[in-house]
């Protein structure tokens, strides 16, 4: 691809869609059970330069997909488990399109496999803890990234047709890593022995039939004249196998914004979030607004009001909103992130929230939503400043922005803010490292967070100080100058330095395969995308497709 | 290497003797390949004996070599041309280095892949050929048949000693594989589309060999150029089996053709169906059908697998040397691509990605002779209908123009249009139903010709044409 490609301005990201604008996808349901099939439309790439040939994919293909996989678990409550499959001829998935990737801003492919790692681990969880399952159907070639949703699934069937194969070319022709959590979970979740994970991940046309079921890639491989029916009779024992829910879904209607630009800032305006972009200060300020309703304390209310139970429609909004800044604000290094409201509204909105969480499904679901935003935000390459002032609510599930946040702010002054827990804080929101944040902010000290548990009262800056829940507290004769220095100086460290440090810190404690998959992407692929072998004049990936050899710098690094 | 076939259990001029192993590997193999064979092989000719070439030597007379053979018997056996001094790669990146005796590691993969696509197709052919002898429609058909069937036979051979020799354990497995797939057969098929399509009558059969078997020769010529060296000389080697396969579609439509004409002549409205024979333009439904699924065989338009095998020196262009520029780095080839609705664009191709492209061109040209000569036997006979070959865009299922709709001029149509009309330009079921219909049986007895067909000009080997070229013994 020439080098000019990479300078035209990527076309504005929206996430916005339903299955009857798919063009890549094709959702149909029957009982228990969906069938996901992959059709993409090989003449409508997300922006114009590369056919999506052979089910390759890319990030408007992805964004399709996350969006079936979120409307699943709320919409299609009946659904428990959901079959992936090609509706292609003898092709399943070819991973991401290699033109594309070719031609993208090294920015723009990380965000993208980081969004496409995010939906795996999304349709993952949603096997784990909404019992709704998915199995991939190979009914074709799954190489690369579709190698690595079907690795994504709970099982996966392969076709034994003598071509349909399953593989990670990546390595041996593009010279880069199948990154999107595909070795990690090879390894690591199906547990495949490492030597013949060596041997797959370098044979470019991967492996086939009894084959890869005896390495263990596949969980079973049929005939093509029983490949439907067997894999169907085995989606519907993995279904039935799963307890039904209660209730009918929740439709998920369009996010609302309105945006507006004024004095070289642009709003982006929710009903409970602002996101207000300051591009030559390089900054965000990012404001979560509480509730002003009283909670719905049952199923039926809950489920009356859907989308505008006040946590499910603050925390939709702030996912559009830190997905607009991710894809359309590359340059925004800071979010400064800001509450407003009635911290004991927050905290009741929880409580009634994470009871009704216990038997209802729906409840579950938006819990389990909350948790996947805030990781999300905290995935987020941003360095991430919470300021706490008169008026703001960081109680409960908002204190959570706070405890994300690299850094905390807090007013110290007679009528300033207020801060405290709630049930949210100690169990359901957790990190990609399977702890709490409370429990990862106090590592050393593990018996501070069962005290802190048990805190029932709002506290002030000196009390929130002494419990270490936040970083500074300047009065009101330094706060302006304090807040506004730390934020000038955050904004004029390296970028790139800047998001090695935060990720670093920010996820201490133990491994899990959601923290090895981001950040060997970060570290690995990240890096591997940037040396000449993939990405130089003569690097296999730019060489791809082309007439000429790729050539490699031999030494290793 | 020795240009004289010995005598060893499997005929061969590589010497297998003095390598234990791979004599070993082979000879394994070898009981398989017959139960394939008695399998899969022609159904009910088994015992007969057939007047059939067989090579005793590889030199220019040897391999020509005529006697009465049962199938099972044939001598099935591995035969390379010899080895050339000093040879060089002749064209890629790695132009004018010695070529390779051994598999180099960095193409094995795509070595092997080769192989095994080349080699799916030899028993796919004999599989998808295996009923037609119950139906011949002469003695001297039936021995061009089998002819083909053990050549194809042979060919498989071919491959499986390169996967033997020199892709060890996953050779051996693949040359496994070769044996377990199907032509036909959804749960197992053969690898490339045309070879699973169903072969069931001899005016596909001569159709096949016209067509089909002259992809085999673009492909074998291709890979006869190869730096991999003993692809390159078992390749040229089968190239000159293969003449023999396009020489039995050559003659047989012809001959068709010209019993056509002869039925037409008969008859005041001149025609050929109400005579028992076959009308022309349903002779030209089957060029259209048979060309346009051989011409998917050549792969896409633009590939990048193309342009690696041809960068690295495994696979050139047909007579490589008579191309000027043997890196093709430089130029580009024109393709018409399609565009938005129903309009084409031109696109430049890097040469190498268009190789698939260039070595269709040539087959192209090629097939326009023999259809040249069609026409003739046509002109001769005082008819004004010319067959011709279909736009490549034409009923395409791989390539660029694979999902789109063309009519045999190559003019975009219309899912609908095509719909239509496709019956004008491809065999029906009704079309299918009368051409099976001519053939319901067999004739083996010396001489004598099906009502549809005209005898050939001359026999095999200098025999008559009523000589008995198949002594059945049922
Ligand atoms: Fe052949
Ligand atoms: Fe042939």
């Amino acid at each position: 691809m020439a080098a000019s490609d990479k300078d035209t301005p990527a076309p504005i990201v929206r996430f916005d869609t339903e299955p009857s604008r798919y063009r890549h996808w094709q959702l149909t349901t029957e009982g228990p059970l969906a069938r996901l099939a992959m059709k993409v439309d090989d003449t409508a790439p997300f922006r114009p330069g590369y056919a999506l040939k052979l089910n390759s994919y890319d990030l408007g293909v992805d964004i399709e997909l996350a969006d079936a996989v979120t409307r699943l678990r709320f919409e299609h409550p009946e659904v428990r488990c959901v079959v992936v499959t090609s509706a292609l001829p003898s092709c399943f998935c070819a991973g991401a399109n290699i033109y594309m990737l070719g031609s993208s801003s090294h920015d723009f492919k990380v965000n993208f496999c980081k969004f496409t790692n995010e939906t795996r681990l999304a349709l993952e969880e949603a096997g784990d803890r909404s019992g709704q399952r998915y199995v991939a159907a190979l009914n074709g070639v799954a190489s690369g990234g579709g190698y690595e949703l079907a690795l994504a699934c709970h099982a996966i069937y392969l076709q034994d047709d003598g071509s349909s194969a399953v593989s990670f070319p990546e390595t041996p022709l593009l010279a880069v890593l199948p990154g999107t959590g595909g070795l990690t979970r090879l390894v690591d979740k199906r547990k495949v022995r490492r030597d013949l994970a060596d041997v797959f991940s370098t044979l470019a046309e991967g492996v086939r039939g009894k084959r890869a079921k005896d390495w263990g890639l596949v969980d079973d491989v049929f005939p093509k004249s029983r490949f439907d029916g067997e894999v169907n009779k085995r989606a519907l024992a993995l279904a039935e196998a799963l307890p039904a829910k209660k209730g009918p879904g929740v439709k998920l209607p369009p996010v609302a914004v309105e945006r507006r630009d004024e004095g070289g800032k642009s709003r982006a305006e929710y009903r409970h979030v602002s996101l207000v972009v300051d591009r030559a200060k390089r900054v965000a300020e990012l404001t979560l607004r509480g509730p002003a309703d009283e909670p719905a304390t049952s199923a039926e209310a809950f489920r009356e009001r859907g989308v505008d139970n006040w946590a499910f429609a603050l925390f939709r909004e702030l996912d559009a909103a830190l997905l607009d800044l991710r894809f359309n604000c590359p340059e925004v290094g800071l979010i400064v992130a800001r509450t407003a409201g009635e911290p004991e509204r927050v905290r009741a909105h929880d409580r009634a929230l994470l009871a009704l969480a216990e038997t209802d499904w729906l409840a579950h679901e938006v819990v389990l939503h909350m948790a996947r935003v805030l990781k999300r935000f905290e995935l987020s390459a941003r360095s991430i400043f919470a300021t706490l002032e008169p008026g703001s609510c960081f109680a409960g599930s908002l204190f959570e922005v706070a405890l994300l946040a690299d850094r905390s702010y807090m007013l110290d002054a007679e009528g300033g803010p207020r801060i405290g827990l709630s049930p949210a804080n100690v169990g359901p929101l957790r990190m990609a490292n399977g702890l709490t944040r409370l429990e990862t902010r106090f590592l050393a000290t593990p018996a501070r967070v069962a005290a802190l548990a048990g805190e029932a009262d709002l506290l002030d800056a000196a009390g929130a100080a002494e419990r270490g829940l936040v970083t500074f507290t300047p009065d009101d004769i330094d706060w302006e100058d304090d807040v506004r220095i730390a934020v000038e100086e955050r904004a004029s460290l390296s970028p790139d330095a800047l998001t090695g440090m935060e990720a670093n810190l920010r996820f201490a404690g133990p491994e899990t395969m959601e923290t090895k998959i981001f950040a060997r992407l970060s570290a690995w692929q990240n890096w591997i995308f940037q040396r000449p072998n993939a990405t130089g004049p003569r690097g296999a990936l730019t060489m791809y497709g082309r007439p000429e050899r790729p050539e490699f710098d031999w030494r290793r690094t | 290497m020795s240009a004289v076939i010995n005598s060893d259990k499997i005929p061969n001029n590589v010497d297998l003797a003095s390598d234990k192993k791979l004599g070993r590997a082979l000879e394994a193999w070898q009981p398989r390949f017959l139960d394939w064979w008695r399998e899969m092989g022609p159904e009910g000719f088994q015992e007969d004996l057939v007047y059939l070439r067989t090579a005793v030597s590889v030199d220019t007379d040897g391999w020509a070599h005529f006697d009465y053979t049962k199938m099972p018997d044939y001598r099935w056996g591995i035969f390379l041309t010899d080895r050339v001094d000093d040879r060089r790669i002749g064209f890629g990146d790695l132009m004018g280095e010695p070529v390779w005796q051994t598999v180099p590691g960095e193409h094995r993969n795509a070595l092997r892949r080769l192989i095994v696509t080349q080699g799916d197709t030899e028993p796919a052919s004999v599989e998808q050929q295996r009923r037609l002898g119950l139906v011949c429609p002469s003695a001297y058909d039936l021995r061009n048949l089998f002819q083909v069937n053990v050549e194809e036979g042979r060919h498989l051979w071919a491959m499986v000693y390169l996967l033997h020799a020199h892709f060890g354990k996953d050779g051996r497995e693949e040359a496994e594989g070769l044996l377990e797939r199907r032509s036909g057969n959804s749960d197992k098929p053969r690898i490339l589309g045309a070879f699973n399509e169903p072969c069931n009558h001899w005016l596909s059969f001569y159709m096949f060999t016209y067509f089909t078997d002259r992809d085999g020769k673009y492909q074998l010529l291709a890979l006869s150029e190869s730096g991999f060296d003993p692809l390159a000389r078992t390749t040229k080697f089968m190239l000159t089996e293969e003449a023999h396969h396009m020489f039995v579609g050559e003659t047989g439509v012809g001959r068709i053709l010209e019993r056509s004409c002869e039925l037409m002549r008969k008859n005041p409205s001149e025609d050929a169906r109400a005579e028992g024979g076959i009308d022309l333009p349903t002779i030209q439904k089957y060029v259209n059908l048979w060309y346009s699924v051989s011409l998917d065989l050549f792969g896409g338009e633009i590939s990048s697998n193309a342009a690696s095998y041809f960068a690295a020196g495994l696979k050139g262009r047909a007579h490589e040397d008579r191309y000027p520029d043997h890196r093709a780095l430089e130029q580009s080839l024109t393709l018409d691509v399609p565009g938005e609705g129903l309009a084409l664009v031109k696109q430049d191709v890097a040469l190498r990605n268009a190789m698939n492209e260039v070595l269709r061109g040539e087959y192209v040209e090629d097939s326009q002779r023999g259809l040249d000569r069609w026409n003739k036997i046509l002109e001769k006979a005082g008819q004004s209908f010319r067959l011709r070959l279909p736009s490549t865009r034409f009923h395409r299922a791989g390539g660029i123009y694979a999902g789109h709709h063309f009519d045999p001029e190559g003019r975009p149509v219309t899912r609908e249009e095509w719909e239509r009309r496709s019956g004008e330009w491809l065999p029906t079921a009704a079309d299918e139903a009368y051409v099976k219909s001519l053939m319901q049986t067999p004739i083996y007895e010396p001489g004598k010709m099906a009502h549809w067909i005209a005898p050939p000009a001359k026999g095999i080997k200098g025999m008559p044409i009523d000589f008995e070229y198949v002594k059945r013994q049922a």
